[in-house]
């Protein structure tokens, strides 16, 4: 007879080891169905219970956007976004691959997962197809 | 019925090292402005036994502040909420007063932030799903508030202008003021941008500045040399602490406080005479014009236009310049209570809106965090 060890990890370490293997997952509310982010060890607005942990697709859209703008011996310019995932919750990000300028609100955006020295990191990119 | 309409005023107000001070620490400014309320009030420090402050320089702002001072309050209160602190601290000051908690309360702020730097006292930790995109807090995410709105409903750039020139032509009328050199559309417009759609003129001033306010329970209120400003009602809402956290992002919980507010006044945005809008952006005072039922959401940038918020026009908001031209030491709601005040008592010189009786104070802080607004009245509104 076997029994699964319980998972220990808290809700920041299970999200961002999902990300070092391509998955993004965000949390649940087991009894209204709701996503949320971010990661949190209680549902946001009901307090008891334990959230779920549901995979998601990656895609969608930029919520706003805005340059900040910097000089170049402090990195440059950066885009600076509120992506709303097309399954409803929304974070903010970056949308690399194209100038700052260039990201507009409105415009189809997919995960793209990007590893740096304090670990992975979930930025988005025009999504496939789109202009 | 809460109970709180009209059961406590201000008696005093003061203010210190406006624009700037060099050589002087955040508590000293502080403690300057404290001097300049008391003397306003007609009373001695060893009568404050109440004390309300907030601050990003010290992280147990109420200990600091009694330390410097040399008082032992009966009470007292630091919550920090950010710049809105100072006018949440009107409601607390309120309820302690009339439950015999104190007699005197002081609500106080200083700041040297600009002698000491020029920065911004970065006044957040960061949050751990925004660092990795290195927001530079707290511009960038109004800047995104701001290009939502625009994106719903059409505000321009302009509109946004017409707010920074509205709030420099009040300066100019304000010999306390900061900024008091012309400032057009066109130089707001052609300013450096910072975070689109935000320019370095959308942005509030980077300054040094101290003020203080003394209130007593309404029965004490006519005892002292000031016409008294009256508490009429009070809310704070708080909706997120990261702008990827607020609901609706051209919304703000300043529907919410305000509702509560004037609920609690027993009043509506129609009462209101004079109002001081917390304006750390051009974008804040728009919203908080929508949100707080001056116009319909969306019809910001339509209702400034024209010089719409300007000296003469439809609605007189932030007579002193606000903190886009008079005074923005990091946190700026103490200086929203002070210009209601000196409204209503007709002491605003050449900016003076005749027979203010009513005004409305609204502040905010963090990131559109944290949203507090309080209606103040002469006598005559009790």
């Amino acid at each position: 007879m076997t029994s699964e060890a319980p998972d220990l990890r808290g809700p920041d370490q299970i999200f961002r080891a999902a990300l070092d293997e391509g998955r993004v997952l965000l949390q649940r509310d087991p009894v209204s169905g709701t996503l949320f982010f971010f990661p949190r060890a209680t549902i946001p607005g009901r307090g008891i219970g334990t959230p779920d942990w549901v995979e998601v697709s990656g895609s969608g859209i930029v919520y706003s956007t805005t340059v900040s703008r910097r000089r170049p011996e402090q990195g440059g310019n950066r885009n600076i976004a509120i992506i709303e995932l097309i399954e409803g919750p929304r974070l903010m990000s970056q949308v690399t691959g194209i100038d700052p300028e260039e990201v507009k609100i409105g415009m189809p955006v997919h995960a793209r997962l990007e590893h740096s020295e304090d670990g992975p990191v979930l930025r988005f990119a025009p999504a496939e197809g789109a202009a | 019925m809460s109970g709180l309409r009209g059961a406590a005023a201000i008696i005093g107000v003061g203010q210190a090292g406006l624009g700037e001070m060099p050589g002087h620490s955040a508590l000293d400014i502080l403690g300057l402005s404290v001097s300049a309320a008391l003397e306003d009030a007609g009373l001695t420090l060893a009568d404050v036994d109440g004390l309300f402050t907030a601050s990003s320089f010290h992280s147990m702002p109420s200990v600091s502040v009694a330390e410097y001072l040399g008082i032992a309050p009966r009470f007292s209160d630091g919550s920090m909420i950010g710049g809105s602190s100072f006018v949440a601290h009107l409601q607390l000051a309120t309820m302690a007063l009339m439950t015999g908690q104190c007699e005197v309360a002081l609500i106080c702020y200083g700041s040297n932030q600009r002698s000491a730097g020029g920065k911004l006292v970065s006044m957040t930790e960061p949050q751990p799903y925004e660092r990795p995109y290195g927001l530079r807090y707290p511009i960038d995410a109004y800047a995104l508030v701001a290009a939502r709105h625009m994106h719903e409903y059409g505000t321009t750039r302009d509109d946004l202008a017409e707010i920074a020139v509205a709030a420099r032509k009040w300066a100019q009328l304000n010999p306390e003021a900061w900024k008091r050199d012309p400032l057009s559309r066109e130089d707001v417009l052609s300013a450096r941008m910072i975070s689109d759609p935000l320019s370095v003129l959308d942005c509030c001033l980077v300054t040094d500045g101290g003020g203080a306010v003394i209130m007593v329970r309404a029965d004490r209120a006519l005892d002292f040399p000031q016409k008294p400003a009256f508490f009429l009602g009070g809310a704070t809402a708080l909706s997120h602490r990261s702008i990827a956290q607020m609901a609706d992002m051209t919304t703000t919980a300043a529907v919410q406080s305000g509702k509560a507010a004037y609920a609690m006044a027993g009043m509506t945005p129609q009462d209101v005479d004079v109002l001081a809008l917390y304006d750390a952006f051009t974008i804040n005072t728009l919203l908080f014009l929508e949100d707080l039922g001056f116009c319909p959401k969306g019809e910001g940038g339509r209702f400034v236009q024209g010089g719409g918020i300007a000296p003469g026009g439809r609605l007189a908001v932030n007579t002193n310049g606000g903190g886009l031209s008079c005074v923005h030491p990091g946190m700026y709601g103490i200086f929203l209570i002070i210009e209601a005040v000196r409204q209503l008592r007709g002491s605003c010189g050449a900016r003076q809106i005749e027979g203010a009786d009513v005004a409305l104070v609204h502040g905010n802080g963090g990131a559109f965090s944290t949203q507090v607004t309080a209606l103040l009245g002469s006598e005559a509104t009790l």
